[in-house]
């Protein structure tokens, strides 16, 4: 089938037309697992309880209630501060990772990444430890309390940090030697390159990071439940309505509500985007810090000072989880890790999560790369690409909860062909690879986008299919960024709880809800316990692609060198 | 069109994976598997499951086990499909609302008519039926408050006392149910205007509204707090584990709520539900009860569990489910606008 007849306007080759309907394909495949599920939610905010529809009298009721604008503000408010205090903490540890020489590089860089292999639960409980009325360093509260505004911003910063050092090394790692260089010889100072080159080299991760900090905040209600007092944020108000008084409709409300920062985001992301385009050309040439005594002194006390706060939290978890009775009895005992005596399932809920993981990570990367090389890769076709984007954005700005019951909604409709998935391990595989699409998908797209389009012009016209391309060249090169997807999708699915919590069925009980379960019954040594150990997993097979990194796929990526 | 290959093949391999993530637990026929929704306390669930199968060796029990609040919400999304064959332990106001909904499949067990009828639905048949009573007092740390010189109080009118100032917690009533019933039986004794003008007063004491009804007792427990106010078998179970803690029963009244057994409507094992709700009913159950809480639907199968006080049953308020239930949206929103929208946390 030729469709370019010579002498005409030139049709769409046998390529594109492939790749559309593979674009096509995903939106579709999105559409399950994202757009249809959160509608079957939203839209009951224009219901009443009965299930009749009312049109917008919920957001009037809503929006009439003096303690919403608070609950905005102080989710604003909880949101730019951190967002303030992690970003430029982030960029100068990426700094120090990237373009300085440091002692044990990789030891720094493997602690900056704790706070994403630990439940949220893991902070809250050393915070209270550490902090709490009982705590070592209450004294250094002074009058202030954890619980409240001060506890929410540690814990989230502590959260948030590994998410904007690892965009922020990406953006940094990305150099251009050249530039430096000519700074070097037109006598430029230090500070006039570091204004001049450095940070608008870095400017795309920087509003990255930032837009990835602020909707995590927002939308995190893990942390603001544990630690945070009697500061209402909007995603413990989602709470409250849902699980508090099951009540669907004003939860659907306050849930479209947050997704006002998303749609921002996504707006951003454009603009920022279109400008970005070809800042990186193939005949870029990498940055080797060289070393410099002063500089590195002080960048390797700031990352021994970071490394220190974040051990000191997992420690302080690790020491928990090994006590009897906190604070009245500090004898230590392994009593705690014997899980069957706080759940009934024991260990099982362990292997279902490392069985989760894995299948979020085998299915999740294959969905995610290639969905995002598709993206990339299909020449017009703006519309559709349009909508993949859009639905690859939603899920960061969506509370776990509203996907959650979203997806028993949806899944579990009477009418749905799809709900024979309902109450297994597959709509928990989907379900987490769905919350955590954006971050795999914005990886993916940057990984594509440092690749030279002249393989794919090359490939055309030696007439080699484009999905050979992909399947010889493309997905190769990328080989770095694919695992990096895998291992985020797996640590993630460790220690989920806000979505999947809904979704389990008696034999897929998760490790990561059943900490929370052991913690709600007062057992918190026990759950300490519990987080040690999925830290101690993520940890593990972290360390495992470290190592691989280092010796099977460091041959696949000689050509980056210089 | 040989280029779709590659997408066939990825279809595949997604397949696959979820073929294999999906479907790996086999079932072994034979027995009935009865998916029972629950929110009792993890410990419960072993004892509850043996001695019910010892007694009716064709039923397997299943558990979805959470806490109230995610089960009632997970029942109540799963409505138009349940999933659920019945509900073992769950809050009656969350069940009784369910009731109304049409979500449930009335039955009066078999023993129904022995139970206290404080513990039935009143319907007939009846919509649920109660297995035991939980209770909201006070916890009241002692080593804390020997450290601070505090006196342990003996009524809800010693906790407006300014020596409390910031030293209590309770559940936010809007988030837990424990709490709604701690405001509402205020409420309910004191009557409307003088319930507001306690609950205005209180407001001063109070650290934190937590967004669950045990926290509280733990609170104390661990002396983060001086008092909580919340959940008594929580407060029970952490004075066994070793928290110097005193479990004080205010003279005015303590606020309660039962855990009810219900069939849900729809289920595809009707029978094996019918006989759990049978079992439910039995005194042998109401035996098992009894180990976590003092007061059970048998009527003389009292029981103290350790480092209880005695004779609740006679403290308990005159408490009107009904009245609670229709009045929750009203009585919330109020709470809501009086006290919720203060988000400064208090200085110490």
């Amino acid at each position: 089938m030729s469709l370019a007849v010579p002498g005409l306007k030139v049709g769409l080759s046998r390529d594109d037309l492939m790749m559309r309907a593979g674009v096509v394909v995903l939106a579709g495949v999105l559409l399950v697992m994202v757009g249809l599920p959160l509608w079957a939610l939203l839209a009951k905010g224009f219901e009443d309880r009965d299930g009749k529809f009312i049109g917008l009298a919920n957001y009037v009721s809503y929006f009439s209630t003096p303690a919403l604008f608070q609950s905005a503000l102080n989710s604003l408010q909880v949101a730019s501060v951190t967002t303030v205090i992690v970003v430029p903490l982030a960029f100068v540890y990426a700094y120090a990772l990237t373009r300085t020489v440091l002692p044990m590089r990789w030891l720094f860089q493997g602690i900056s990444l704790i706070p994403i292999f630990a439940p949220s639960l893991l902070p809250g409980i050393a915070l209270i430890y550490l902090f709490g009325t009982q705590g070592f360093f209450k004294a250094l509260l002074g009058d202030g309390s954890i619980y409240g505004i001060d506890g929410i911003v540690i814990a989230q910063v502590f959260y948030c940090f590994p998410h904007a050092t690892l965009i922020l090394t990406t953006a940094l790692a990305t150099a251009d030697a050249r530039l430096y260089e000519a700074a070097d010889v037109l006598g430029a100072s230090r500070r006039r390159v570091f204004f001049t080159v450095t940070l608008p080299g870095a400017k795309y991760g920087l509003i990255s990071a930032a837009l990835v900090v602020f909707t995590l905040v927002m939308t995190d209600f893990g942390i603001a439940k544990v630690i945070g007092g009697n500061f209402n944020v909007l995603a413990t108000d989602v709470y409250k309505k849902v699980i508090g008084q099951q009540d669907f409709s004003m939860g659907a409300v306050v849930g479209m509500v947050l997704l006002a920062p998303a749609a921002l985001a996504f707006l951003v992301d454009r603009l920022v985007q279109r400008k970005q385009v070809a800042l990186l050309t193939a005949r870029a040439v990498p940055l080797v810090p060289r070393p410099k005594f002063a500089r590195d002194l002080f960048f390797t006390l700031f990352c021994l000072l970071v490394s220190a706060a974040i051990l000191a939290i997992l420690g302080m978890a690790i020491w928990g989880s090994l006590i009897k009775y906190w604070p009245y009895n500090l004898g230590l005992t392994l009593d705690n890790y014997d899980f069957a005596k706080f759940d009934s399932n024991g260990w099982d809920s362990y292997w279902n999560s490392v069985r989760m993981a894995l299948g979020a990570a085998v299915f999740g990367t294959v969905l995610m790369f290639t969905g995002a090389w598709l993206n990339e890769k299909t020449r017009g076709f703006g519309m559709m690409r349009g909508v993949v984007q859009l639905l690859a954005f939603l899920p960061m700005a969506v509370p776990g909860l509203v996907l959650g019951l979203g997806y028993i909604f949806f899944f579990n409709a009477p009418n749905n062909p799809l709900n024979f998935l309902y109450a297994t391990m597959g709509i928990l595989v989907l379900n987490t690879v769905a919350h955590f699409y954006t971050v795999g998908h914005l990886t993916a797209t940057t990984a594509l986008k440092q690749i030279d389009p002249e393989f794919e012009a090359v490939s055309a016209s030696l007439k080699v299919p484009i999905w050979k391309t992909f399947v010889r060249v493309t997905a190769p090169i990328c080989l770095p960024a694919i695992l990096d997807i895998a291992i985020y999708l797996f640590v993630n699915a460790m220690t989920t709880v806000s979505s999947v919590i809904f979704l389990y069925a008696p034999d897929t009980k998760l490790a990561s809800v059943a900490a929370v379960n052991i913690e709600e019954a007062g057992t918190t040594a026990a759950a300490a316990a519990l987080c040690v150990v999925i830290v101690l997993t993520s940890a593990a097979v972290k360390a495992a692609h470290l190592i691989a990194d280092r010796f099977l796929f460091a041959r696949l990526q000689v050509w980056r060198r210089r | 069109m040989i280029d779709r290959t590659i997408f066939r093949r990825a279809t595949l391999a997604g397949a696959a994976a979820l073929a294999m993530f999906g479907l790996a637990s086999p079932a072994f026929a034979q027995k009935t598997k009865l998916t029972v929704y629950t929110a009792l306390e993890n410990d419960q669930l072993d004892p509850f499951k043996k001695a019910f199968e010892a007694d009716n060796p064709t039923i397997e029990i299943a558990w979805v086990r959470d806490s109230t609040g995610v089960v009632a919400a997970k029942l109540m999304a799963e409505k138009d499909n349940p999933r659920a064959d019945i509900i073992w332990g769950l809050a009656a106001s969350n069940v009784g609302l369910m009731a109304s909904m049409g979500m449930l499949e009335p039955y009066t067990p078999a023993g129904a008519t022995a139970l206290n009828p404080m513990f039935l639905s009143g319907k007939s048949p009846q919509t649920w039926v109660g297995m035991d009573a939980y209770l909201s007092l006070v916890c009241f740390n002692t080593a804390e408050g020997k450290k601070g010189n505090k006196p342990v109080p003996t009524s809800w009118a010693d906790l407006i006392k300014p020596e409390y100032k910031n030293s209590i917690v309770m559940p936010n009533p809007a988030s837990s149910g424990t709490g709604y019933l701690t405001i509402a039986a205020w409420l309910q004794i004191m009557g409307e205007e003088a319930g507001w003008k306690y609950m205005d007063a209180l407001h001063q004491n109070i650290a934190q509204y937590i967004h669950s009804g045990s926290a509280p007792c733990v609170q104390a427990a661990k002396g983060e707090r001086l008092i909580g106010i919340g959940l008594d078998t929580r407060g029970a179970s952490e004075k066994t584990k070793g928290a110097p803690l005193e479990l004080v029963i205010p003279k005015e009244g303590l606020g309660w709520e039962l855990e009810v057994t219900a069939i849900v409507k729809g289920t595809k094992n009707l029978d094996a539900a019918k006989k759990l709700a049978d079992w439910a009913a039995t005194k042998k159950a109401n035996e098992l009860y009894a180990k976590t809480y003092p007061i059970v639907a048998y009527p003389g199968v009292a029981n103290t569990p350790p480092n209880y006080p005695p004779n609740l049953e006679k403290v308990m308020v005159k408490n009107d489910v009904e009245w609670m239930a229709k009045n929750r949206d009203r009585i919330l929103a109020e709470w809501t606008k009086r006290y919720d929208g203060k988000s400064a946390p208090k200085a110490k």
